[in-house]
């Protein structure tokens, strides 16, 4: 039994297929009226956030709230991290006002990983560095086996299934990307054949050994391919030049909509935001129909609220 | 634990309190009742509790149709996260709700399960059905009543009272799941266990 959510390869393949099933479980209760369920009923989680962020702490939050926990949202900011306190220090401070789970995202890789010998509750990695963000690779799995299910497994119950076959293609700054490591580690589990398409100084040094393939052809790649993912360019993380400009990266890595056409008629296109439109992806194939990318949003409160019924809703935890 | 015994009517200490032919003769008198204490089942709504409530709801619906000649809706309702013993074992993988189109406001809701123990099971039922709605009235059917009530909790629709002893264990098998039908009254080895007051114990759902 797991304690921590770390990184996506902590999942085996029936762990993470009983996650994506009780997501889809949990999902029944976004249509009711009623949103909210009592399981973590005096619970408390903890949003512990080092950096930056829209989607992923108002997701945990949410799904921490639908199942009725309380939560405490900790940003750097205004706190004492600005006196210089320490990590440890802030998390055995948290932990001492009675916390059960801790929700971290943080700058340097690792940081989850060093919390989780630190304290007693559980910890689940929201974004570490450029290391793993393992809760958007589960809601992007989620979201896949949500709109191409039928076509897997030509039932239109995928409860119990993975994604075994499915053709996925992930484009653009996988060097900076936890997103895609935690992806690749992820939909590999569950049987996916990914492929990651980059410039030759945007991929990562190691990624032979990882378990995909590689190219650094966009147009040959997309004709193959069930779903492309586009890939943020994290200018922010981006120490030195990798590529002459915006608008050669756009013509070779960059998703508009005469590429779109190159997909095959089921594609789908996701993008785990925030996106810069008209860089990565065009505004007019972002807006698509084939675009999930507002519902990778709804499916990451989904599954979120999963991760935390599975570590917490018991005596012990389940992944 | 079920899974582990495919033929348990030929185990020592399991002893068949309720045949086949009994369980659809129960079946068919539950119906009737349904049908009389609901004036012709006018705005009923089955929802069989998972995992063994489910096929049973599904069988009174289609005995309260043959019967009746017009389908009455059915569906299911999980309880697991209404669960007041969450705490108390591992995080377990949840069951299906499906609620008919029509939905459960102003509806006489049964719910329907294999069978009544503690009533705990039946006071998460009802928490969870409050979430989906506002039924007019909330009725309950059950195959097996075994007694030893925590709750102040009582069915509506008995299909056998079964008077037992605390420390033994009523197992009910479906044709759907199990592939055969029948209640065993039995022991489990090591009786004393720290689940047996709990819902869901006497069901095999460890």
């Amino acid at each position: 039994m797991k304690r921590h959510l770390i990184s996506a390869a902590d999942l085996t393949r029936s762990e993470a297929i009983l996650v994506l099933d009780t997501a889809a479980e949990l999902a029944s209760v976004a249509g009711r009226p009623i949103r909210k369920l009592p399981t973590l009923r005096g619970r408390t989680v903890v949003n512990l956030f080092y950096e930056d962020s829209t989607r992923t702490r108002t997701s945990f939050e949410a799904a921490a709230k639908r199942l009725s926990a309380d939560v405490i949202n900790f940003s750097a900011k205004g706190s004492s991290v600005a006196k210089g306190e320490s990590l440890k220090d802030t998390a055995l401070t948290l932990e001492a006002m009675g916390t059960d789970a801790i929700v971290i995202r943080h700058p340097a890789s690792g940081a989850p990983h060093r919390l989780a010998g630190w304290v007693t509750g559980n910890v689940i990695n929201a974004g570490d560095g450029t290391h793993e963000h393992p809760t958007q690779a589960l809601l992007d799995a989620f979201t896949m086996r949500q709109r191409l299910g039928r076509v897997l497994h030509a039932g239109p119950d995928p409860r119990g299934t993975g994604l075994d076959g499915l053709r996925v293609t992930i484009v653009g700054d996988v060097l900076h990307s936890r997103v895609a490591r935690s992806n690749v580690l992820l939909l590999s589990t569950l049987g996916a054949e990914v492929t990651l398409v980059a410039p030759p100084t945007l991929m990562p040094h190691a990624v032979a050994s990882w378990p995909c393939k590689i190219s650094y052809d966009l147009d040959a790649e997309l004709g193959k391919s069930d779903v492309v993912m586009m890939l943020r360019v994290q200018h922010e993380r981006m120490t030195a030049a990798f590529f002459p400009s915006i608008r050669e990266y756009r013509r070779r890595y960059g998703l508009g909509t005469g590429r779109m056409a190159l997909l095959p008629e089921h594609a789908i296109v996701m993008h785990p935001g925030p996106m810069n439109r008209g860089v990565e992806i065009a505004a007019e194939v972002a807006d698509s129909p084939r675009s999930t990318i507002v519902a990778q949003v709804g499916n990451g409160v989904m599954v979120r609220m999963a991760v935390l019924y599975l570590m917490l809703g018991g005596a012990e935890e389940k992944l | 634990m079920c899974a582990m015994t495919p033929e348990p009517r030929h185990e020592v200490g399991w002893k068949a309190v309720l045949s086949p032919e009994e369980i659809r003769r129960a079946l068919s008198r539950v119906a009737h009742e349904i049908l009389e204490r609901t004036h012709g089942g006018e705005g009923v709504v089955l929802l069989g509790i998972p995992t063994r409530g489910v096929p049973l709801a599904r069988r009174l619906a289609a005995r309260i149709g043959a019967f009746e000649g017009a389908a009455m809706p059915v569906g299911s309702l999980d309880i697991t996260l209404h669960r007041d013993d969450l705490r108390m074992r591992p995080a377990r993988a949840l069951g299906r709700t499906e609620v008919p189109a029509e939905g459960v406001d102003g509806k006489t809701v049964v719910l329907v399960d294999d069978v009544l123990f503690s009533g705990r099971t039946i006071r998460a039922a009802l928490d969870a059905l409050n979430d989906l709605g506002r039924p007019r009235a909330v009725q309950l059917a059950v195959l097996v009543d075994r007694g030893h009530r925590e709750l102040p909790i009582r069915a509506d629709y008995v299909g056998k009272n079964l008077p037992t002893a605390h420390r033994e264990v009523v197992r009910v098998l479906l044709e759907e799941i199990d592939g055969e039908d029948s209640v065993l009254l039995g022991r489990e080895p090591g009786a004393e266990r720290p689940g047996a007051g709990q819902p869901g114990a006497e069901r095999g759902q460890l």
